[in-house]
């Protein structure tokens, strides 16, 4: 039973010390919130469990800081089996010994009831460090942590190591990963995704979802965070004036004649923009609230071919996603069907 | 003599702190927001010389507002500052504590006015706005601009213009659109010959924008000066034929798009390039259309092929040199 809780619903389980920020990082990624606004958040008191749905049905759920989870009045247990991923939020401006001796109890009573869990440490607020002293940060952190584990004889266990702040992209890029790791389907999205950009003269693609602009899935070439911000903002352009001229689309269909098309044709959204070194940037959207954006370099090829072969390229793409998605959906309710039995 | 005319003299004026170079650097030099913590305090007047559409060139005079320099511009070097000027820009922190000084001193900028340049334009910026409350900012607005508006009369600058703005949201790039365009001369070329465009392309509106800073030149939907009368003018004809489902678009969308693009422009030097061209659902097109201008075009019907709506950009660009 517990089990398929796992695989239909995929929860992250965000931990840290109070006022380390993770209340922010749920705003910011998951509402779309301001990252100014959220110094007169209140402190956050109970639980709080939250659904959002991209490519799979993501839920994160957030706990207070200043609980003690060990008191046996607590169920700890089953909080721990039923999640994927443990992001735990470390202040880098604050004293971190006490977050990280902390982290080390959670993780081993972590470890002891869901060997399966993939542990997330976001060294959080970095925004306010210099260059040279974030990475001693991070070095020191990681060193620390990995101690206190051979401590308490857990030196095998995976820990992923993310510099974050909400004032850049880097949380989102920290949070794509960590999504990433919770989705089935990824290898094959990666493959699609590769073969996708192999045939088309497309340098980088990324899938994205368009509310909290985390990808989804990138091909297998490294990322480089400044492409990935700028199809991010990309997304943001296309969506911001999109809207600004919603109203025209809408009376638009009833304005045609043929009616039925011209409706469909809306629906999707999608946008090319050429820039002045011959770099293409093209967003489509996809299923579930998905994007695929792209950056294509034609290199001397004729544009007008390339958008053509991409256009094609990409809705057989889109194809097999849809196919992929039905086929990941039908197999889930089939094992939660057997599991009733 | 057509460069002497060309040359544009503007002083941006206000008390010190009230954000005056925050907001040059944000029009003109790319700066965000968050980046103009940075700036220090102005010493003295830093004059920048910015090239507008070509040919245009806005003298941009920033005058720090330390009460030392004040003094200064109105006792030794007041001939200097206050002579050819075609527009000054007074600026005014919401949050000031010494509102009568920073209105006295507004006064004695327009009594130098008066005497040195009396053709010249008043704009008055009521800035920082994002530090009031939503529901307070038109009654703040109202009271102050009564004031200031009653000041200018008295000094023979009858028709005072003022925005609201604030550096965190549009407002900014409304209040400078307007400052800029009214130092346009061929204005009238530019609104003819962009309706005869619109009217070619059968599209629903065309907007004329600056290529470097963005600002609004004009629109094919009437000209931009009084926001809230345009726009009820500007779909008239549109809504006539169905009056039930009248969604009037955003009113502040000059404003919007131009944060939009702004913000599009500077992610785009991530890649070490400037944007050529936008294209949205088919329906929406963004291009340059002269060396200086970009026309962002919102078209009625999708179906038309990009190639020859791009083509006909080209084909206009003559018009609008």
């Amino acid at each position: 039973m517990e089990q398929t809780e796992d695989s239909s619903k995929a929860t992250i389980l965000l931990m840290g010390l109070r006022r380390c920020g993770k209340s922010s990082i749920c705003k910011v990624v998951f509402h779309n919130m301001q990252p100014l606004d959220t110094l007169y958040l209140e402190s956050t008191s109970n639980p709080s469990v939250e659904h959002f749905s991209t490519l799979i049905d993501l839920s994160v759920m957030e706990l207070p800081g200043q609980l003690n989870y060990f008191e046996p009045s607590y169920d700890s247990e089953r909080l721990f089996k039923n999640i994927g991923a443990l992001v735990y939020v470390i202040d880098s401006q604050d004293e971190y010994m006490n977050a990280i001796t902390n982290l080390a109890m959670i993780i081993e009573y972590a470890h002891k009831v869901n060997p399966k869990i993939s542990i997330e440490v976001l060294i959080h607020k970095v925004d306010g460090l210099s260059e040279d002293f974030k990475v001693d940060a991070q070095r020191d952190i990681m060193q620390r942590t990995g101690e206190e584990l051979l401590e308490l004889g857990l030196d095998g266990v995976q820990v992923s190591f993310y510099l974050t702040s909400i004032f850049d992209h880097s949380i989102y890029e920290a949070f794509s990963r960590i999504v990433q790791k919770l989705i089935p389907e990824i290898s094959y999205l990666e493959n699609m995704l590769d073969n996708l950009i192999q045939h088309s003269k497309i340098e980088k693609a990324f899938l994205f979802d368009i509310n909290s602009k985390i990808y989804v899935s990138t091909d297998s070439n490294p990322v480089d965070i400044q492409v990935y911000e700028v199809c991010a903002e990309f997304v943001d352009v296309t969506i911001d004036l999109f809207n600004l001229y919603k109203t025209q689309e809408i009376e638009l269909p009833s304005e045609t004649n043929d009616n039925k098309r011209s409706q469909k044709r809306q629906r999707e959204l999608k946008s090319v923009s050429e820039l002045g070194n011959g770099v293409i940037i093209y967003l489509k959207q996809m299923i579930r609230g998905l994007a695929l954006v792209a950056l294509i370099r034609p290199n001397g090829a004729d544009i007008d071919n390339c958008l053509t072969i991409t256009d094609y390229n990409v809705d057989t793409f889109k194809k097999g996603l849809i196919e992929l998605w039905a086929n990941s959906a039908t197999k889930k309710s089939q094992y939660f069907q057997d599991n009733i039995k | 003599m057509s460069s002497t005319n060309n040359r544009k003299k503007l002083l941006l004026m206000g008390r010190s702190g009230s954000g005056k170079s925050s907001m040059r650097s944000i029009i003109f030099s790319n700066y965000s927001a968050f980046d103009t913590r940075r700036l220090g305090a102005t010493i003295d007047v830093e004059h920048s010389h910015l090239r507008f559409l070509g040919n245009m060139t806005l003298n941009l005079w920033d005058c720090g507002g330390q009460d030392v320099f004040m003094e200064n511009y109105f006792s030794k070097q007041k001939d200097h500052i206050f002579q050819m000027v075609q527009v000054l820009i007074h600026v005014f922190d919401v949050e000031s504590q010494e509102v009568i000084k920073d209105i006295e001193i507004f006064m004695r900028s327009l009594k130098q006015l008066k005497k040195y340049s009396p053709d010249a334009k008043i704009f008055v910026l009521l800035h920082k706005m994002d530090l009031v409350q939503l529901d307070k900012r038109d009654e703040l607005f109202q009271i102050m601009m009564n004031k200031l508006s009653e000041a200018s009369t008295e000094y023979g600058f009858p028709n005072l213009v003022g925005f609201p703005t604030s550096i965190w949201d549009e407002s900014l790039y409304r209040a400078w659109s307007q400052i800029v365009c009214s130092l346009i001369p061929n204005m009238s070329t530019y609104e003819t010959n962009l309706i005869k465009f619109k009217e070619m392309l059968n599209a629903y509106e065309i907007i004329l924008f600056e290529k470097m800073t963005f600002l609004v030149i004009c629109s094919s939907n009437g000209n931009l000066q009084i926001n809230n009368d345009t726009n009820s003018n500007t779909i008239n004809n549109k809504d006539e034929k169905k009056k039930s489902n009248i969604v009037a678009i955003d009113p502040k969308r000059f404003e919007k798009i131009s944060n939009i693009m702004k913000n599009f422009k500077q992610s785009c030097t991530k890649l070490k390039s400037d944007f050529k061209t936008f294209v949205l659902n088919d329906s929406i097109y963004v291009s340059e259309i002269s060396p200086n201008m970009v026309c962002f075009i919102v078209l009625n019907d999708t179906r038309q092929s990009q190639q020859l709506v791009l083509e006909n950009v080209s084909k206009a660009s003559q018009y609008f040199q």
